[in-house]
């Protein structure tokens, strides 16, 4: 199925359709936050850290460009290389040219979203390198040939059943639904390649800009690997993700590792300062960074730029009313959850995306739990103004919104239209209750029915007290 | 809720000429629509004195947080939602935080799940008020509400424009509802509450949907 031709409803028809995946998806998302929660309660500092974090990354996207500059000028010095690529296909160029240089046959990659953004693996497999994913969730995907539904946990979709499933057909092994069966087929699949490998890819979860080192966290040691045993190391970050100092960096890395897991520490916490050197038993001969545009530099510039605070933890997904019932595919990008919802349109446009930001009741949970304290229904209400002004609204939906808006403005016309309402609702109800009611307006009775409106308004039983009971 | 406030010795004006304070156009992104009935809305209350009371938390939410946003490049305007802004109460926000009451003399027989609207919960910080009071209705057992503070899936026009992911929200949300062993659901915002109810009309359950207010004001 190829989720880039439907369009929004017809994804999120499929994701509701789907009751496994939609259980699976719920139930994972309500364990990570009730483990975040657990941590949190076990943590009393997290909320002044929190602060201080999102201190943190104000600053540092304030004053990106100076950041910037420090971190490339410390990553060369410490042997490394820096490529700037503005966009996806200037990032995947780069890339592939550099496996070509090395005679680079086989890739293992460590999980990063960033090269989920642009679609690195197709990049390097059409110039005939093979690409293999070794955290275990990744792994798993790229054997169903599908794409993650969340940023933290790409399977939350699937239940271990169809794990064991796809592992028989794949890897030709026994059925079997443990977990610590499973893991072991792919830890016994994936050894050897991560000897073979002549090249490691990695995300960064934080570039410190004064020592220019990498901060990459796992709970599985396969991004160590990846980053460790290879000849060459290719680290991809978005140009948002850095810290100025290693003092911040011991700051955002709990919050991150609680507010994605709940854990209070991630079980690898790795810092890369440079490639191998002289002397030095192990590590890459070469260490690439490649600092990622593809639309942050023009989403600084909007009114939603605050969404480069992000630290992609996840927890906003994860208590996410909306993304607990369809799920990360629904969404279409990479980037699913009220996060994507603001940051998918911000970096690749309104005009394919502009459903995205409605797709939220602004309940607000996401604000409450975001590690940085972004306002996300803020920003998805500043899209949605964005959008309407683009004319991506439905006609209807413009054109009666104008009306009312009218209407609202004129006391006498409110009251006459409520009159009206009053009316034909009651005309058309049964025992109070329409069961149906007209395009546009039966997404409402698709669902639940619509109560007719009371006799008489609020307002005129007032009059009528008012005029009984106090003449004027 | 009139009938509430000046059983509280409180006198209670209404302006015929308030309409809709404009949220569906914020929550839309129909800003343009949106400021010129909070300018409608903002002439109103600007000839009234004294605290607003809303008997609803997102109205509320939305005259007190998003009005100064909405209209910040507006200098006419933007002094007139501050001052209205800071004289906003959602209606038990009022009752408690400011009349100090927590016993509204109301009797009801019946098992009553309260649900915390997100705007009212989140944007208000209503929480503790509604239970107060509703801890204090002679004859009312309250149950707890599972996973109270997930939204039920109504959010404005979302209810219409992307009705199948609001009506998957609805019915776990039903499901937790009946789960709870209620016989009755408060909420303090209608249109959650509407919702819900549209929702418990389909399964043809005889769960009462019922307004704070209306408990509050129940003798019986």
């Amino acid at each position: 199925m190829n989720m880039a031709n439907l369009t929004f409803h017809e994804r999120v028809s499929d994701a509701l359709a789907n009751p496994a995946a939609h259980q699976a998806v719920g139930r994972g998302a309500r364990k990570f936050t009730a483990n975040r929660a657990q941590a949190v309660a076990n943590f009393p500092q997290m909320d002044a850290l929190r602060d201080r974090a999102r201190l943190i990354r104000a600053r540092t996207v304030s004053k990106l460009d100076v950041f910037l500059a420090e971190f490339a000028d410390n990553v060369e010095a410490n042997g490394g290389c820096v490529f700037w690529a503005q966009n996806a296909a200037d990032a995947n160029d780069y890339v592939v040219k550099l496996a070509g240089a090395g005679d680079v046959r086989q890739v293992v990659k460590s999980k990063s979203m960033v090269t989920e953004e642009i679609e690195l693996n197709h990049a390097l497999e059409a110039a005939g390198v093979q690409v293999v994913e070794s955290d275990l969730g990744e792994f798993i995907i790229q054997l169903a040939g599908e794409k993650p539904s969340h940023i933290i946990a790409p399977v939350l979709h699937k239940t271990r059943a169809q794990v064991g499933e796809l592992f028989q057909e794949k890897l030709n092994t026994p059925y079997t639904d443990d977990p610590f069966a499973l893991n072991d087929i792919a830890r016994a699949h994936l050894r050897d390649i991560f000897l073979s490998a002549d090249m490691g890819i990695s995300g960064v979860n934080f570039g410190v800009a004064e020592s220019g080192t990498l901060s990459l966290v796992t709970n599985e040691g396969n991004g160590r690997f990846c980053t460790t045993t290879p000849r060459i190391h290719v680290a991809l970050m978005g140009m948002e993700r850095l810290v100025p100092t290693l003092a911040d960096l011991a700051t955002m890395l709990p919050v991150l590792e609680i507010s994605a897991t709940g854990q209070g520490l991630t079980v690898y916490n790795n810092l890369i300062t440079g490639p191998r050197r002289p002397g030095e038993p192990d590590g890459p001969e070469e260490l690439h960074v490649v600092i990622l545009d593809n639309g942050r530099s023009d989403a600084l510039a909007t009114e939603v730029a605050e969404i480069l605070y992000c630290i992609r933890c996840g927890a906003c997904m994860n208590i996410c009313p909306v993304y607990r019932s369809i799920g990360g595919h629904a969404y279409g990008s990479v980037y699913p959850g009220p996060l994507g919802s603001v940051v998918t349109p911000a970096l690749m446009g309104l005009d394919q995306w502009h459903q995205l930001p409605h797709a939220s009741t602004l309940c607000g949970a996401c604000k409450d739990i975001c590690p940085v304290r972004i306002d996300i229904p803020r920003l998805l209400l500043q899209l949605r103004d964005v959008s309407s002004r683009a004319d991506h609204s439905p006609a209807w939906l413009k054109t009666g919104m104008r009306i009312y808006g009218t209407i609202a403005q004129r006391p006498g016309l409110f009251r006459l239209g409520m009159r009206i309402g009053s009316v034909a609702t009651r005309l058309l109800a049964k025992k109070g209750w329409l069961n149906t009611l007209p395009p546009p307006l039966n997404g409402w009775t698709d669902h639940r029915a619509f109560h007719a409106l009371a006799k008489k308004s609020f307002r005129q039983l007032w009059t009528e007290r008012k005029t009984t009971e106090h003449p004027l | 809720m009139v009938e509430i406030l000046e059983a509280q010795g409180i006198a209670v004006e209404f302006s015929c000429d308030q309409t809709c304070c404009g949220q569906p156009a914020f929550n839309g992104g129909f800003w343009n629509d949106a400021r010129a009935m909070a300018r409608h809305t903002l002439d109103v209350f600007s000839m009234t004195a004294g605290p607003i009371v809303v008997p609803s938390g997102s109205c509320a939410d939305m005259i007190a947080h998003r009005y100064p946003e909405l209209l910040r490049d507006d200098m006419e305007y933007v002094s007139k939602a501050k001052h209205v802004a800071v004289r906003t109460y959602e209606f038990t926000q009022f009752l408690v935080d400011e009349l100090g009451l927590s016993d509204a003399g109301a009797s009801c027989r019946g098992r009553a799940a309260y649900h915390p609207s997100c705007h009212g919960l989140r944007g208000l910080n209503l929480c503790e008020q509604p239970q107060t009071l509703l801890a204090h209705v002679d004859g009312l057992e309250q149950v707890e509400l599972p996973c109270a503070e997930e939204c039920c899936g109504f959010g404005g026009l979302f209810s219409v424009t992307m009705s199948a992911i609001s009506g998957a929200m609805l019915e776990r949300k039903l499901d937790h509802l009946i789960a709870s062993g209620a016989d009755m659901l408060v909420g303090s915002d209608v249109s959650c509450l509407m919702h819900m109810a549209g929702g418990l009309q389909r399964r043809g359950s005889q769960i009462a949907v019922k307004h704070i207010a209306e408990v509050l004001n129940e003798h019986g």
